[in-house]
C-alpha cells in the first residue's frame, strides 16, 4: 500500500509542474512586470526608474526563462521562474507585493477559514444525505415528485439570495446572531452559525440530488431484494445495506474537496467579512496583489491533488475488493 | 440606418442558426425525433421550453444593433420596444408601479406634489386613481390575451391540427398564455408606468431586468458552446487512440481541473482587465469594448469548464471503441478521422447534449458570483449580476429598497428553473442510466 501512495505522490509531481508553468505563463508573460509594477505604483506619473527599482525590490527584474548573462546552472537558475516558481514546492510563498509575508498571513487566517468550512461540510453532508435517504422512502408517492421539483427551485436561486435574505431576516430581524464579522476563539460559533446555516441551506437543492441519484442507482441491484425479502425493515436496508454499498461514489465526491477547506469560501467569507483565506484571496484579486493570488493558486492545486490521492486511499477502507494494481 | 454586429451579436445569432438546422436533422431522424417527443410529452418540461424559448426571443431581439443616420447611439430592436421605459428621465427611486418618486425626504415631509414621476400621466395624484389606472390596463391586457390565445388554439387546430385537449397541450397552451399575457401587459404599462420601479439613478428596474436577459443568454449558451469543441475532439482522441496520446490528454486535463476554478478564472479575468485598460483606444465604442469583454469572459469559463465533459467522453469512447462496429469499419479500412467523426462522435452526443443543458443554468447563476467577486462582465454591461452587485447595500436601508434586488432574482430564478426543468428531463430520456421515474 505505501508504494502505491507513493507512486501516486510522484504522479502528481508533474502536475503540479503544469500547474505552476500555467500560472507562471499567465501571471508574467501575458502580464509582464512592467504591468505590475504600474499596477502597484498606481496609474499616474510613474516613471520608467520607478518602474525599475519596484522590479529590482521585489525580484521581479531578472529574465523570465533564460538568463544569457550568466553562465554555467545560474542561465537557469537566475530568472524569474526559476525564483519564483521552485520555493513554492516547499510552500514557502514568499512576500506579496505589497510586501506583507504570505505564510505568515495563511497561519493565521486558516483557522477563521477551517472554524467556517469543516461545520458546513459536515452538517451539509448529513442533511443531504438524510434529506436523499428519506426522498428515496417516499419513491412513488405524491410527495416524492414535490421535493424532487422543490430541490430543483431550492437549486435554482442564486447562492447570493440565499446570503442576503438569510442576513437580513435572521440576523436583521431577530438580533440573534451578529451580521458579520469574526472572533477567534469560544466566541467564534456565534459568528459562523448564520454563515454555516446558509451554505447547508444553499447546497441543500443540488446536494439532495446528487446522494439521491446515487441511491437510486444501488436500489435496483439484488442484495436490496434479497435484504428485503429477508423481511428487514425499509430503514434497515436504506441506512445499513444501501448507504454502505453506496460510500464508493459518495467519498469520490466528497473526499476529494476535504483538504480545498482550508481555501475557505470567497463568497460567504466576504459577505461575512470573516477573516479566512477566502476573504484573503477576494482582498487580493481586489487589490491585483498577483503575488498573493498566484500562491492560493498553487496551494488550491496542491490541495486538490492530495484530495484525490486521499480518494483512492479511502477506496481501500470502504471496499477491501479494491486492489492497488 | 445601419445596422451594427458586435461579436456577440453574430455568435448568438449563428448558434440560432444551427439549432434551427439542428431540428431539422433530427425531424429526418425517427429515433432522435422520437426521444424528443417523448421529452415534450411531460407537461413540465414543455412549459419549462416555452418560457426558456421566450428568454431565447428576448435575447435575440437584444441582439439586432443599429444606429440611425446621424445619430451616435446605437440601439437594438429590444431598446425600441422599451423606448419609453429608457427615455423616461428620472430623479431617483419609485416602488413598482408608484406614481410617485419614492425618497426619505419626500415621505417624511409631505411634499407629495414635486415628487410626480415623468412617466406616469399628471392627472394621477391620489393612490385611488392610481389603483383605477393599473386596474384598468390590466383588463385591457387580459382581453387582448384571451383573444389571441383563442387565435392560437384555434389556427394551431385549425393548420397544424394540434389537438388542444390533450394533457400536455393544454398546459402548452397554459403557459403560452402566461407568456402572451405578460408581453401584452408589459407593453401597455411601460408607456404609463415603471412597471417594476426605479433605481437611485432614476433608470427605470424592468428595462435593466430585461435588458440583462441578453447577458445571461450569451454567458450560458456561447460559454457552453465554445467549451464543446476541445472537449468533443480531445475526449474523442484519447479514448480511440489510447497510449501516448490518451496520456498527454489526461494529463493536460487533469492539470487544468487541478487549479480551483473560480481562482482561474478570476486570475484570467485580473489578465484581461490589465490587458483592456492598457490597449483602451483599440475600441471603436464603449459598447464594443464591453461587449468584447464579455466574449473573452465566455471564452475564459469554457477554457476552465471543458475538462469534466471531456473525460466523460473519453470514458464512453473508450467503451464503444471495443465494439463490433468500430472494429468493421477499422477492418474496412475506413480513415481514423472518419471513425471519429462518423462512427464515434453520433454515438458521444447524447453526453454533449446533457452537459450542454446542465452546465448552462449553473453558468447563469456563476456570473452573478463572477461580478460580485469583481471578476464579472464590464461595469457599464447590464446583467443580473451587476444589478444585485449595485442593489445590495439597499437592503439594508431604511426603508427598505427592495425591488432592484427582487427583480433581478427573479428574472434569474425564471430562467434557471426552466432551463433546470428541461435538462432535468433530457437527461432522464437521453441517459440510459438515468432514473425513469418523475
Amino acid at each position: 500500500m505505501w508504494t502505491y501512495i507513493l507512486r501516486r505522490a510522484l504522479y502528481s509531481i508533474p502536475i503540479l509542474l503544469g500547474v505552476n508553468l500555467i500560472t507562471f505563463l499567465l501571471f508574467f508573460m501575458v502580464n509582464t512586470p512592467d504591468d505590475m509594477a504600474r499596477i502597484q505604483l498606481g496609474t499616474k506619473h510613474i516613471t520608467q526608474s520607478d518602474v525599475h527599482s519596484w522590479k529590482e525590490e521585489k525580484g521581479y527584474n531578472k529574465p523570465l526563462f533564460l538568463n544569457t548573462n550568466q553562465s554555467g546552472a545560474a542561465i537557469l537558475t537566475d530568472t524569474i521562474f526559476y525564483q519564483k516558481s521552485i520555493p513554492l514546492f516547499q510552500l514557502d510563498f514568499g512576500h506579496s507585493d505589497s510586501g506583507r509575508n504570505i505564510n505568515k498571513d495563511i497561519n493565521e487566517r486558516m483557522w477563521p477559514s477551517l472554524a467556517l468550512a469543516i461545520p458546513s461540510f459536515i452538517i451539509a453532508l448529513i442533511t443531504n444525505i438524510v434529506f436523499a435517504m428519506w426522498m428515496v422512502m417516499l419513491m412513488g408517492t405524491k410527495l416524492e415528485r414535490f421535493t424532487l421539483i422543490l430541490s430543483v427551485a431550492l437549486m435554482s436561486i442564486s447562492g447570493l439570495f440565499y446570503i442576503i435574505i438569510g442576513q437580513k431576516i435572521v440576523a436583521g430581524l431577530w438580533h440573534w446572531f451578529p451580521v458579520s464579522g469574526y472572533q477567534s476563539g469560544m466566541e467564534s460559533w456565534r459568528f459562523v452559525l448564520l454563515p454555516v446555516l446558509i451554505g447547508v441551506v444553499a447546497g441543500l437543492g443540488a446536494g439532495v440530488r446528487w446522494y439521491r441519484s446515487i441511491f437510486l442507482e444501488e436500489i435496483n441491484k439484488p442484495y436490496v431484494n434479497t435484504a428485503r425479502a429477508k423481511g428487514l425493515s425499509e430503514q434497515q436496508v436504506l441506512f445499513k445495506h444501501v448507504l454502505r454499498n453506496a460510500m464508493i461514489p459518495i467519498l469520490t465526491g466528497v473526499v476529494v474537496v476535504i483538504p480545498s477547506l482550508f481555501m475557505g469560501s470567497l463568497i460567504m467569507e466576504s459577505f461575512f467579512s470573516i477573516p479566512g483565506l477566502g476573504s484573503y484571496t477576494i482582498d487580493a484579486i481586489n487589490a491585483q496583489d498577483f503575488a498573493i493570488v498566484r500562491a492560493m493558486v498553487f496551494l488550491g492545486s496542491v490541495l486538490y491533488i492530495v484530495g484525490l490521492l486521499l480518494t483512492d486511499i479511502s477506496y481501500t477502507w470502504v471496499d477491501p475488493r479494491v486492489k492497488f494494481k | 440606418m445601419t445596422f451594427i454586429w458586435l461579436w456577440t451579436d453574430f455568435l448568438l445569432w449563428l448558434l440560432f442558426a444551427l439549432s434551427i438546422y439542428a431540428v431539422i436533422k433530427i425531424r429526418q431522424n425517427d429515433l432522435l425525433l422520437q426521444k424528443w417527443k417523448i421529452i415534450f410529452s411531460q407537461p413540465l418540461a414543455l412549459s419549462a421550453f416555452i418560457v426558456f424559448s421566450f428568454y431565447i426571443l428576448i435575447g435575440l431581439t437584444d441582439s439586432l444593433h443599429f444606429r440611425f443616420n446621424n445619430d451616435t447611439i446605437t440601439y437594438s430592436v429590444l431598446d425600441r420596444v422599451l423606448l419609453p421605459a429608457l427615455e423616461a428621465d428620472e430623479r431617483t427611486y419609485s416602488t413598482p408601479l408608484n406614481y410617485e418618486q419614492f425618497s426619505k425626504e419626500y415621505l417624511d415631509s409631505g411634499l407629495r406634489g414635486r415628487a410626480h414621476l415623468n412617466l406616469v400621466s399628471a392627472q394621477i395624484s391620489t393612490p385611488g386613481e392610481n389603483y383605477s389606472q393599473i386596474f384598468s390596463l390590466s383588463i385591457q391586457a387580459l382581453i387582448y390575451s384571451i383573444f389571441s390565445i383563442f387565435l392560437l388554439v384555434f389556427f394551431s387546430k385549425k393548420i397544424l391540427s394540434i389537438n388542444p385537449n390533450t394533457k400536455t397541450n393544454r398546459v402548452a397552451f397554459v403557459t403560452l398564455f402566461g407568456v402572451i399575457f405578460f408581453c401584452i401587459w408589459a407593453i401597455l404599462m411601460m408607456p404609463n408606468y415603471h412597471i417594476l420601479g426605479t433605481d437611485k439613478a432614476g433608470i427605470d428596474v424592468f428595462y435593466k431586468a430585461i435588458k440583462s436577459v441578453r447577458t445571461g443568454m450569451i454567458f450560458g449558451l456561447l460559454t457552453t458552446i465554445l467549451a464543446l469543441p476541445p472537449a468533443i475532439v480531445l475526449g474523442l482522441m484519447a479514448g480511440y487512440f489510447k497510449g501516448k496520446t490518451d496520456d498527454v490528454i489526461q494529463y493536460i486535463y487533469t492539470t487544468i481541473s487541478a487549479i480551483p476554478g473560480i481562482l482561474l478564472i478570476a486570475a484570467l479575468v485580473l489578465i484581461l482587465q490589465v490587458y483592456m485598460d492598457e490597449h483602451a483606444s483599440d475600441y471603436a465604442s464603449s459598447l464594443e469594448r464591453s461587449d468584447l469583454k464579455l466574449l473573452l469572459l465566455c471564452v475564459i469559463l469554457a477554457l476552465t469548464s471543458w475538462t469534466g465533459l471531456c473525460r466523460l467522453i473519453r470514458a464512453e469512447t473508450l467503451k464503444l471503441s471495443e465494439l463490433e462496429f468500430v472494429q468493421a469499419a477499422k477492418v474496412f479500412g475506413v480513415s481514423n478521422i472518419k471513425i471519429l467523426f462518423n462512427h464515434l462522435m453520433p454515438n458521444v452526443m447524447h453526453l454533449v447534449l446533457i452537459s450542454i443543458v446542465l452546465d448552462f443554468s449553473g453558468l447563469v447563476l456563476i456570473e452573478a458570483v463572477l461580478s460580485y467577486v469583481g471578476v464579472g462582465v464590464d461595469a457599464t454591461t447590464m446583467s443580473w449580476g451587476n444589478m444585485i452587485n449595485a442593489a445590495r447595500l439597499e437592503i439594508s436601508t431604511d426603508p427598505v429598497v427592495w425591488w432592484p434586488l427582487a427583480s433581478s432574482f427573479i428574472f434569474m430564478f425564471i430562467l434557471v428553473l426552466s432551463a433546470n426543468l428541461f435538462a432535468d428531463r433530457v437527461r432522464q430520456v437521453f441517459d440510459p442510466k438515468g432514473d425513469t421515474d418523475a
